[in-house]
């Protein structure tokens, strides 16, 4: 394996700060981290940490109040190629499935019209939703929903996909078959992705590290490596003593960030 | 097929209440508990529609009345989905017509009617342009605020995905906003049959609204209620249609 040139993501003394009613807030401070090509992190934090201010930043959709981020070695806010995927609500109720995926593809000067359908149909099918092309969101489960989500957050192929607890408002059952199928796409084109969460157990299953924050301001407390076998069987990993062991571990870290969230 | 038998259902259950109405209002003008000189049975203003008011012109009235509507509206719903659309996206639109539009929206536009018929004429053309005007601030408003609250999300979408200005303006800010232009579209139609008949009472010589003033001056009681009740079944074609156009083109309102 050579050594990349440059990691996907490198953000240094990254710090976030916005005026609200008058007070100034810090969302988060003190970030630095990167993220390696190919490499699956969480961002792991109690609610209100700033993590998702930290995805958005990432994603170009805010600016840091201080520090550098860079992406792919730009500026964020030029950033190349990057695919998003949100809690919920994400896609055009006004689209069919085809449709919200093809419009993606139709605005990127990187595809040709002709190559469209066939793109779009394979990642359909990938999240096992080809016979379901031509209905539309609210016709679907949210399972499903959010299976649209990822299959247009891997549609254009890009080279980071930054995930926003795309899984919170779903049941158990939904998730876990929801995980194993992000893994396996994750593993099939070997994309760079961080992804956000509250959910120890969601970031230990899926990740290869797990960025864990503090409560506000969200600064970082702690970078964990998940050394857990690839590709995973979440299924049975999620019996592992040693998955049992990260996830005592991690709670412990972030047992008393929780019990100052609940203070507030 | 689903689709039709939904509608005709709707509209079975639709008229369960006024069929209800008619009939308790028959018996009481039957009974003599209505004076029938002021309140003419059901009965009796039906066989006047049907077979009297044809002779004294009524078709020709709806027609004209229908037509002022349909143009003012058209035009002024037009002016009003463009002109929000464009205040919603432009700060520089937003800034010029906002003050004008706030000054403006509240005067009731049957007060503005003299002027305008000053100007235009006491011919359509005044109907069409009152009807327009009234349409217009409806249309606009809530556009506007649909623009204005259309999810930051579709928004950040549109900024990850680059998405070309011409296709968040048409693929994304238009439809997203369907919902509350609807809203305009339904609250217009409405006031625009109100504000064309209150027209036709002064300076008109054809339209329901002339059909109902003239009835009125020559004690006419019976086109009086003709005239009454086409503008209720105007007003229900009127809604019904936009409600079917509605649920057409935004099958998602209030579903997840």
């Amino acid at each position: 394996m050579f050594a990349p040139e440059h990691p996907q993501i490198a953000c240094s003394q990254l710090r976030k700060r916005f005026v609200n009613k008058g007070e100034m807030l810090t969302a988060y401070e003190d970030i630095s981290f990167q993220v390696q090509p190919s490499e699956f992190v969480c961002i792991l934090g109690p609610s209100g940490c700033g993590k998702t201010t930290l995805l958005r930043t990432i994603a170009g959709l805010e600016a840091p109040s201080a520090g550098e981020m860079l992406v792919r070695a730009v500026q964020a806010d030029k950033i190349p190629e990057i695919g998003m995927v949100f809690q919920e609500q994400g896609l055009f109720p006004w689209m069919t499935v085809y449709n919200n995926l093809a419009f993606i593809l139709e605005n990127n000067p990187n595809f040709s019209r002709r190559e469209i359908p066939g793109l779009v149909n394979e990642f359909l099918t990938r999240v096992g939703l080809e016979k379901f092309a031509g209905y539309y969101p609210h016709q679907l489960s949210g399972g499903m929903k959010q299976r649209v989500s990822i299959a247009r957050g891997f549609v254009t192929r890009p080279e980071i996909l930054l995930m926003d607890e795309p899984f919170v408002f779903l049941d158990f059952q939904t998730r876990l078959h929801l995980h194993a199928l992000l893994l396996s796409l994750w593993q099939s084109y070997q994309k760079t992705v961080v992804f956000v969460t509250h959910d120890i157990e969601e970031a230990v299953l899926l990740a290869d590290r797990v960025i864990v924050m503090t409560a506000r301001p969200g600064k970082i407390k702690e970078i964990i490596d998940i050394n857990l076998e690839r590709p995973r069987d979440i299924f049975a990993i999620r019996h592992s003593q040693a998955f049992l062991d990260y996830i005592q571990s991690i709670t412990e870290l972030l047992k008393e960030e929780m019990q100052l969230t609940e203070i507030e | 097929m689903k689709f039709v038998n939904g509608d005709s259902k709707r509209l079975l259950i639709y008229s369960i209440s006024p069929a209800v109405l008619f009939l308790i209002w028959e018996v009481c003008a039957r009974s003599g508990l209505l004076d029938q000189r002021f309140f003419p049975a059901p009965s009796t203003i039906f066989h006047h529609l049907f077979f009297v008011s044809p002779e004294e012109g009524i078709v020709t009235d709806v027609i004209y009345s229908v037509y002022r509507i349909f143009v003012g509206y058209i035009i002024g719903c037009t002016l009003g989905v463009l002109l929000g659309v464009g205040m919603g996206l432009s700060h520089a639109l937003r800034m010029t017509f906002y003050p004008l539009i706030i000054v403006t929206y509240p005067i009731p536009k049957i007060a503005i009617l003299p002027l305008i018929m000053l100007i235009f004429g006491i011919g359509d053309l005044s109907k069409i342009v009152v009807v327009a005007i009234g349409s217009f601030f409806l249309v606009l408003m809530n556009t506007l605020h649909g623009v204005d609250s259309l999810a930051q999300i579709y928004h950040d979408v549109a900024a990850v995905y680059k998405i070309t200005r011409r296709n968040f303006v048409f693929k994304i800010v238009i439809p997203g906003s369907l919902p509350s232009i609807f809203t305009g579209l339904k609250l217009a139609i409405g006031y625009s049959l109100v504000i064309v008949v209150a027209a036709e009472f002064s300076g008109a010589d054809k339209g329901i609204g002339y059909l109902i003033w003239q009835s009125w001056e020559t004690f006419s009681i019976k086109s009086m209620y003709a005239g009454i009740f086409v503008i209720g079944v105007l007003g229900f074609i009127f809604s019904y249609t936009l409600d079917f156009l509605e649920r057409r083109m935004v099958p998602w309102k209030d579903k997840k």
